[in-house]
Parts: structure tokens; sequence; C-alpha cells
């Protein structure tokens, strides 16, 4: 028994349905930390691309050197790294909020590229022109440059958030208890980790799928000429 | 302990790491062509048993996956060893995101090579592989390079089914020493410059490729 | 004198759009005949249905006493690829933007096809393309990569590639459009040079009126997936009989 609900193991199927309210709490779980997560890797990813762009060598360069390496090592790690390491700086988390962070901490890296990437593909001549207006840069960002980012970079972000989601079972290996971290529960209690383990699969994959294909609709809906913000 | 200390046990681990990637990444690279090929083709039932493949290992969680091989299999009685349980389900996974790789490139070939090569009259398997696939696989090494990282920093949930990889000598020294900071940051650079390695060997690799047969595509970019 | 090439009552539609629209078209063995046209006309679509790049959808198409519909086929217009292959035998074509590939050297591209189609020996094949390579001016080209070529000398190695298969038919889409105009006149040389040799039957689409009245035997004009108007160049050009023609031929040599 789970948080009320009692499991029948009959059959598999009768097991299966069973466990399934109980999944249920996991998935909210697992989609609070992906929407935590995703937030923190927009801002955080943000303020880095635009660090990127600092005229400042020390803080482009300080900076590169960061995405690269947070891009390059694996998540798990990452995630033990804030757990055990944050406390000895008297930073006490709760294990959610910690996982969060690492999943925000992880793909920072990869938006800040496709801010970055967003903004290098406005042509030189757009800026150019904003200049020759007297936009100020303010202006210039608002009304010329992050309207014509939207439609390249609404697409990848969608798809790093799809990514996103499939990470998020890490974070049942520090007590989260997320769909995976249930699931495992049910397992060693009931000795049958078939059934729960290949739910949360078949939940994940309609969840996966669904969700690219509405990155795909939206990327062929977007103008490819941008979208002004007012 | 100092962390000169930590340097042997992590080092062994970094091998197991290292076997595990580059044992999986071959196993994968064969998987992908395989299934992205299988995708392309004109017989339904290989390019839909390709999809299902590509779709299941591409849209579910690594980790579950990794369970359910290491935990689930077994009741059905099927079980493997630790290490091959990860290495197979890494080259699966990698794999699927290969295939996609493998997919684009091919169908990325102009078809005005597809038009001369049937006006030669060559047959589809001898375009394929002499006419698309000599074209193509330039494209794949950058988006393959991308993926090898990507299973290399997967390789760290091996630990997870008592595979004694990097992260696994780690969270065993820290279970005795207590010295996170030290411990982690020496695990993270370690992956760091497998990672960087790694990158360092695809980028040889696809120069060799470019550098051999002039591409128009590569004067330009 | 029987044809080499016969469409009988061929019709071949996009979608809705009809290109070729009761199509009847004979052509004599070694005949050099020229297919003018406005664009969309559907002159371009003639050759590739003859290569076999496009099927169409009613009447009967034959090359050189192969009718393209497969006896005992899967349907009527749907002719298995050893059929296919069984047409292409006797048939080549050069493409408007050459289509060489770009991962083989010259030789190469010329060698490859005889070679992995034909099965002849490596050897004999290469002495022949020298031998081709030399004909179109660029034997010192051999060991280039098309990249490394003008587009007129890609056109050139492209001419030699089609011809190293030996080809009954020889189909020309549009072989100097795509090039820069002081490198037309090297690739309208070739080809002058071939229309010299009796056996070889050449169907061109070209622009270059002048080039057409030299060097072909018969001038078609299309217009709307028909033959409007057709005859030897010299009646054809310096007196066309259709409106439609005239009107044609006006717009193109006032350009």
């Amino acid at each position: 028994m789970m948080y009320g609900y009692v499991w029948d193991t009959t059959t598999p199927l009768t097991f299966a349905i069973s466990i399934l309210p109980i999944l249920g709490i996991g998935l909210m779980v697992t989609l609070k930390a992906a929407a935590v997560g995703f937030a923190i890797a927009l801002v955080l990813g943000l303020v880095l691309a635009l660090m990127r762009r600092s005229r400042i060598k020390a803080i482009s360069w300080s900076v590169a050197c960061f995405t690269e390496f947070v891009r390059d090592t694996p998540l798990l790690v990452q995630l033990f790294f804030l757990y055990y390491v944050l406390p000895d700086f008297g930073i006490v988390l709760p294990a959610f909020m910690t996982g969060a962070l690492a999943l925000g901490l992880q793909y920072s890296a990869y938006t800040s590229e496709v801010y970055r990437g967003g903004i290098d593909a406005v042509q030189r001549g757009q800026w150019e022109a904003a200049t020759a207006l007297n936009m100020s840069k303010l202006l210039t960002y608002r009304d010329v440059v992050i309207p014509q980012m939207i439609p390249r970079i609404v697409p990848a972000l969608g798809n790093y958030l799809v990514s996103m989601l499939k990470e998020t079972p890490v974070l049942s290996v520090v007590t989260v208890l997320d769909m995976l971290g249930l699931a495992n529960m049910i397992g060693e209690r009931t000795f049958d980790y078939l059934v729960p383990l290949s739910m949360v699969g078949l939940i994940f994959l309609p969840m996966t799928l669904i969700c690219s294909a509405i990155i795909h609709t939206v990327e062929k809906a977007l103008p490819k000429s941008g979208i002004p913000l007012r | 302990m100092t962390w000169t200390q930590y340097l042997a046990p992590l080092l062994k681990g970094a091998q197991v790491t290292v076997t595990i990637s580059l044992a999986s990444i071959a196993i994968g690279a064969i998987l992908a062509f395989a299934a992205g090929i299988a995708r392309i083709s004109s017989n339904r039932i290989l390019s839909g048993i390709a999809f299902a493949y590509v779709a299941l290992f591409r849209g579910t969680p690594l980790l579950v996956q990794l369970f359910w091989f290491y935990y689930a299999l077994p009741l059905i009685g099927i079980s493997f060893d630790p290490v091959t349980t990860g290495i197979v389900t890494l080259a699966l996974l990698t794999g699927a995101f290969g295939a996609e790789v493998v997919r684009g490139a091919l169908v990325a070939v102009p078809l005005a090579q597809h038009e001369a090569a049937r006006a030669l009259n060559f047959s589809r398997t001898y375009t394929l592989w002499h006419i698309s696939m000599p074209q193509a696989i330039i494209e794949m090494m950058p988006p393959f390079g991308n993926l090898a990282v990507q299973n290399l920093k997967d390789t760290a949930l091996v630990s997870l089914i008592s595979i004694a990889d990097l992260t696994f000598q780690a969270q065993s020294l820290r279970n005795i020493t207590l010295d996170s900071a030290t411990i982690y940051t020496m695990t993270l650079l370690g992956y760091f410059i497998i990672a960087l390695f790694l990158m360092f060997v695809l980028r040889f690799v696809e120069m060799k490729l470019r550098r051999g047969p002039a591409f128009p595509r590569s004067a330009h970019s | 004198m029987t044809s080499i090439i016969r469409f009988q009552n061929v019709t071949k539609r996009f979608g809705a759009l009809t290109v070729l629209d009761d199509f009847n078209f004979d052509v004599r063995p070694g005949e050099k005949v020229t297919l003018i046209g406005p664009s969309g006309s559907g002159k371009s679509t003639v050759l590739r249905i003859l290569m076999t790049l496009e099927p169409f959808q009613e009447g009967h198409l034959e090359l050189a006493g192969i009718s393209y519909h497969e006896p005992n086929g899967r349907g009527a217009f749907k002719a298995s690829e050893k059929h296919l292959h069984k047409i292409r035998c006797n048939v080549g074509m050069v493409f408007q933007s050459f289509n060489l590939f770009p991962h083989m050297t010259v030789l190469r591209n010329i060698v490859e096809a005889p070679v992995a189609v034909l099965k002849m020996k490596r050897a004999e094949v290469e002495s022949r393309a020298i031998d081709l390579l030399r004909m179109v001016g660029l034997l010192d080209k051999k060991d280039h990569y098309p990249s490394q070529l003008s587009g007129g000398q890609q056109q050139r190695v492209a001419i030699a590639r089609a011809l190293a298969m030996r080809p009954r038919v020889l189909l020309f889409d549009e072989p100097t459009s795509a090039l820069d105009p002081q490198l037309v006149g090297e690739v309208l040389g070739v080809i002058r040079a071939l229309a010299s040799e009796h056996d070889l039957t050449m169907l061109l689409v070209t622009h270059e009126m002048r080039f057409a009245r030299e060097v072909s035997d018969r001038v078609c004009f299309f217009d709307k997936g028909r033959i409007v108007e057709q005859g030897d160049p010299d009646r054809f050009f310096g007196n066309p009989e259709q409106p439609r023609t005239r009107e044609f031929l006006s717009s193109i040599l006032n350009d």
C-alpha cells in the first residue's frame, strides 16, 4: 500500500491498473521537476548567453568554459555534487529543489547556445538598419532582434524540454519520489519490477511523442519572418 | 586521505567508463546504420520495425530502460551481467538517436544525385552504398560527435546498476571520506577530459573524411 | 524504317496538371531532334520519362523495341526495377546541373558505371574513358574532383560519363542553361562533334536556337503538352507556320 492505494497483484493487468493512481502522483512530481528545471534553464541560459556576448574577454571566456564544462559532464554527477557539496557550504535544499536545480543548470548550458544561435542568426544588416533608424539597444532587441529570434529558438527550446522531461527520473537517485522512484519502491515491496517499470516507460512514451508532435506543429506554424512582440 | 589518494580508484573507474562508452558507441553505430537505412527502405515491414525501435528508445528515459533491462527482464527469465546490460542498453539508445542522424543525412543527399545514378543504371543498393553514403557520412559526423559525448555522459547511470565506473568509484569514496567537494570536482574533471578526447578523435576523423575527396559542400562551409 | 523511340497517346499528369496530353512522337535511329518551347510545355518531361525518372499514366511507349510496360508486370504502369534496368541499357542522359558525383574523381565518375553496371574490365573501361576525356578536351583533369572544375568542364565530363555507357539514345536536358555565357561554347562544341556520329540518336532540349538549327535534323516546338509544329530546321526557323511558334521565336530571338 502506498498513498492509501492498495495494489492487486492477482494478474499483471490488475497490478498495472491498481498502481496507476500511485504512478499518477509520481507523474505530477516528474512534471513539476521538469517545469521548475526548465524555468531555471530558460533564465540562467539567457544570463549566460548575454554574459557570453560581453565585451570583457575574461567574462565571455569564462562563461564559454563554464557552459562547455557543464554540457560535457554527466547530470548524475552534477546532481551528486549539488546534493552533497551545497550542504557543506550551509545551503540545505530539499532533494526536489536540488534535483530541479541540477536539471536547470545542465540545460542552461544548452539553452544559452540556443539563445546565442538565435541572436547570431539575425542578420548584420538588421542591426545596422536599427542603428540607422537611431533605435536604442533596448528597442533594437524588443522590436527587431527578439521577434526574429522566436521562430528559430522556440522549436529548439521545446526539444530540450522534451529531453529534460526524459532525464527527470535521475532525480529518484537522490530520494525524490517521482514516477521512477515510486515504481522502484513498488518493485522492492512486491518483488515485481516488470509491471511498474514497464508502466513508467509506457507513460513516458506517449508523453514524449505527443510533445514532439506539438513542437513540430508549432515549428511549422511559426512564420519564418518573425513575430512582433506588440 | 588527500586528493592524490583518490586518483587510483577514480582512474580505475574511468577505465570502466571508457570501456563501456566505446563498446556501446561501436555497437550503437552499427545499430544506427542498420535502423537508419531500414527507416528509408521501401519494405514496409523493415521500415516499420525500425520506426518502432527508434520511437521506443528515443521516447523513454534511459534510466527506466536501464532498470527495466536490469530488474524487470530477469523476471521473465532473461538476465545478463551488469556490464553487458549497461553496454546493451546504452548501445540501443545511441543506435536509436544515431538512426535519425543516418536517415536525415541520407535523405539530404540531393535528388539530382539519385537521378544521375538512375540514368547510369546503378542498382538501388549500389546507389545507396557508393553514391549516397559517401556523401552523407560526412554530414553525419558533427551530430555523431554530439551523440558520442551524450553517450559518455549517459554512462554515469550504469553506476546505479552496480557497475564500478567513474561515478560509482566517486560515490564509494565519498561514503568513506565524506570529502564531497574534492571527489566530485575530480570526477567532473575526469568526465570533461574524456569528453574532450572523444570530441578530438571525432573531429580528426571528420577532417580525414573531408580532406579525401574535394567536397563542394565543404568548400563553401 | 522502324522508330527507335515511339510515344503513342502518352498522357502524363502531375496531380491535376496535365504535362503531356495524348502525346505522339516518333524518332528514327540516328536522328538528331531538338525540342524547344516555353518552360512547362512538357519538353523536359519527355526526356525524363524516357530516362525512367518519371512514370506516365496513359498510352504506350517504346524505346529500341522495348516497351515501358512490362509484359506480365505488376499493373500497366508499374514496371519492376529489373525491367527498367533493361530499358535504361539503351539510353543515357546529360543533365542541366551536370550531376557529377562530388566524391569521385573525373576518371572515376566515368569508369564507375561501366564497371559496376556493365561488369566490364576496369582496365578496358579506363582506356576508353581516357579516349573520351581526350575527345572532350579534359584529359589533363582526369584526377581532379568535380568541385575543382568550371561548369563547362563539369558538363563535358558528364557527357563523357554518359557516353561511356554506350547508349543508343542520348538525352540532353538543357545542357547549357546552368552555365555562364562564356562557357556555353565549349559544351556546344562537344555536342556538335557528337552530332556527326551517324549511329547515335540524340534528343536535345535547349534554348540555343542557332545551335539547334545547325545540328538537328528536326525541330519540335512544344506548347501545353503537345507538339504544335515540327520540321526541318531551315524550314522551321525560316518560315514557321503556326502563329504560336512565330510568337515564341520572336520573343526568344529578341532577348
